[in-house]
Formats: C-alpha cells, structure tokens, sequence
C-alpha cells in the first residue's frame, strides 16, 4: 500500500523514510522492535493526514466501525463494511 | 491444539485495533481513488513472483563473465543495473560491493528494513528482524557464523548500512570449477542470500 502511494506521487520516499524513522525511535517503542507493524502504520496515518489526503477523525472513525462490522459479521462471511450496525 | 482452536472460534470475527486500522486506511484510500486494492495485489504478486532475486543473479553472472560490465558495476552500479531494465520504484541508487579472498560483504539496513527490490525481490522476514539489523553490525561474524557461514579470521568483513537512497548488492566471488559456464547456467548458483552477503555463491554441482 506505502508502495502504491509513492507511485502515486502522494508522498516522496525520503517523507515516507523520516515518518517511519520518527515513529521507530519514539520514546516508548519496544526495544526489540516487535512493534515494527504499528510503528509503519502509525507513520502511514501520519503523513497522510500530513498531506492532507485523510483526516485523524475519519481514520478512527472507521477504524472502529470496521470492528463493529467484524463482531456484526456471522462466522465464515466476508466481512464488510456494510456490516457495521451503525453505519 | 485442538482444545485451543475450539476457544478461538467465537473470536473469528473480531479486528484488532491495529487489523481495523489498516482496512479504515484502505477504506479511505479507496474511496479517494488513490489506490485499487487489485493493484496493490498486484504490486505484491509481481515482487514475490516475477522479481523475486533473479535479476541481481543476472547482475551477478553477467559481471562474473564481461570484465566491462563488471568495470562499470564498480563505477556506477545505478547504470550499469539500469541497463538490464532493472530500475529501483523509490528511484533509489545502487552501489555493488565486491567480495575478494580479503574482504567479505554483508548488507543490512539498520534504520528499517531499506533493500534493493528491483534487483532482490522482497525482503526475507529475517532481513526486517530487530535481532538481524542490530547485530549484524555489532558482531557480523557470529550472525554469519549462524547462518553457517563461517569465514576465516583472516578474512575482513566489511558491513554497509542501506539507506533510503543507497541499497547494496553483493556481488559473490564466483565459484571454483565454474570456468566453462556461461551466464545463465552461473545465475543458478547465485542465491538471495549470496547477494545480502549472509553466504557465498553455490558450487556447481
């Protein structure tokens, strides 16, 4: 997906580079590094909302209708947005 | 296992705060029209498929059998790899380092996990390790030694750090007894791991 976006010129790679790095080395990341993954998608949601192309209160917004959709979602079904009982 | 599968089943259906985040990414990008989750399918297929580390293989055999190119790879990898059409998506530059019977060649990215997919494909999970990428500059003899490769004391090891510009391509030294053949049948000895520099190019069989 990150590497989709710079195709896209949404964002040059050295922004993508310092975002990441800035989110790896805040204080409060585990030493080991076990949270690479939320630290690259923490850096993702930053610099978009950065650039304008979202914003932090539609990302969280739908971050949690996607678990409401998950847990609405019966065992074996895709799920879906559309799922969300309060959408 | 199976008592524990049991447990898990009424938990199918549940995101993690960090799985909700990424399809709420997705979601919004796909709405902006900014990606089309067949592309980025698309995109992974072709890197772990198509890519994969037969291009820097090529690179390889290539500078093992034409002095010229391998004169070229030395003084300006960027353009001498660009001329067989492989070219870096971030637009970053390429520097070969060569393997000698002095000096050995191993590539990490301490940073992140900066690699050279045009020519390597997608990076191995172990490249992308906390363990690899703070180790492998601390102590690189014992990391090789546990990727059983273990060189003489003699021999020099020298480590460079890729960067969001810069990646690094090994070139291995090419194998005994490899004298009558040609580029493709050289490419077949030159492994992934050859090129990161966690071991050495195949003997023929």
């Amino acid at each position: 997906m990150t590497v989709h976006l710079h195709e896209q010129g949404v964002f040059t790679w050295s922004e993508w580079a310092a975002n990441l790095s800035r989110e790896v080395h805040r204080p409060g990341r585990e030493v080991d590094g076990s949270d690479y993954f939320d630290c690259w998608v923490a850096a993702l949601c930053a610099l978009l909302v950065e650039k304008g192309v979202a914003d932090p209160e539609t990302i969280d917004s739908l971050q949690h209708s996607w678990q409401r959709a998950a847990e609405a979602t019966p065992h074996g079904k895709p799920i879906e947005l559309a799922n969300d009982p309060l959408r | 296992m199976h008592d524990h599968d049991h447990h898990d089943h009424h938990h199918d259906n549940r995101y993690t705060d960090m799985q909700a985040r990424v399809r709420a990414l997705e979601t919004v990008l796909t709405q902006k029209g900014l990606i089309d989750p067949a592309a980025i399918d698309a995109i992974v297929e072709t890197y772990e498929t198509k890519i994969g580390p037969r291009n820097g293989a090529h690179v390889v055999a290539k500078s093992w059998v034409e002095p010229e190119f391998s004169e070229w790879l030395q003084t300006d990898a960027t353009a001498a790899i660009a001329s067989l059409g492989y070219t870096g998506r971030q637009g970053e530059h390429m520097r070969a380092v060569f393997n000698t019977p002095e000096t050995h060649n191993l590539v990490v990215c301490t940073l992140c996990s900066c690699y050279p997919w045009a020519v390597l494909g997608l990076p191995p999970v172990w490249y992308k390790a906390p363990a690899y990428r703070s180790r492998a500059v601390i102590d690189p003899r014992a990391v090789l030694a546990e990727f059983g490769l273990v060189l003489p004391e003699t021999r020099k090891i020298r480590v460079w750090d890729s960067t969001a510009e810069l990646r690094y391509l090994v070139i291995p030294q090419r194998p005994e007894g490899t004298e009558g053949m040609d580029a493709p049948e050289l490419a077949q000895l030159v492994s992934r791991d050859a090129m990161i520099g966690t071991a050495l190019a195949g003997r023929p069989a």
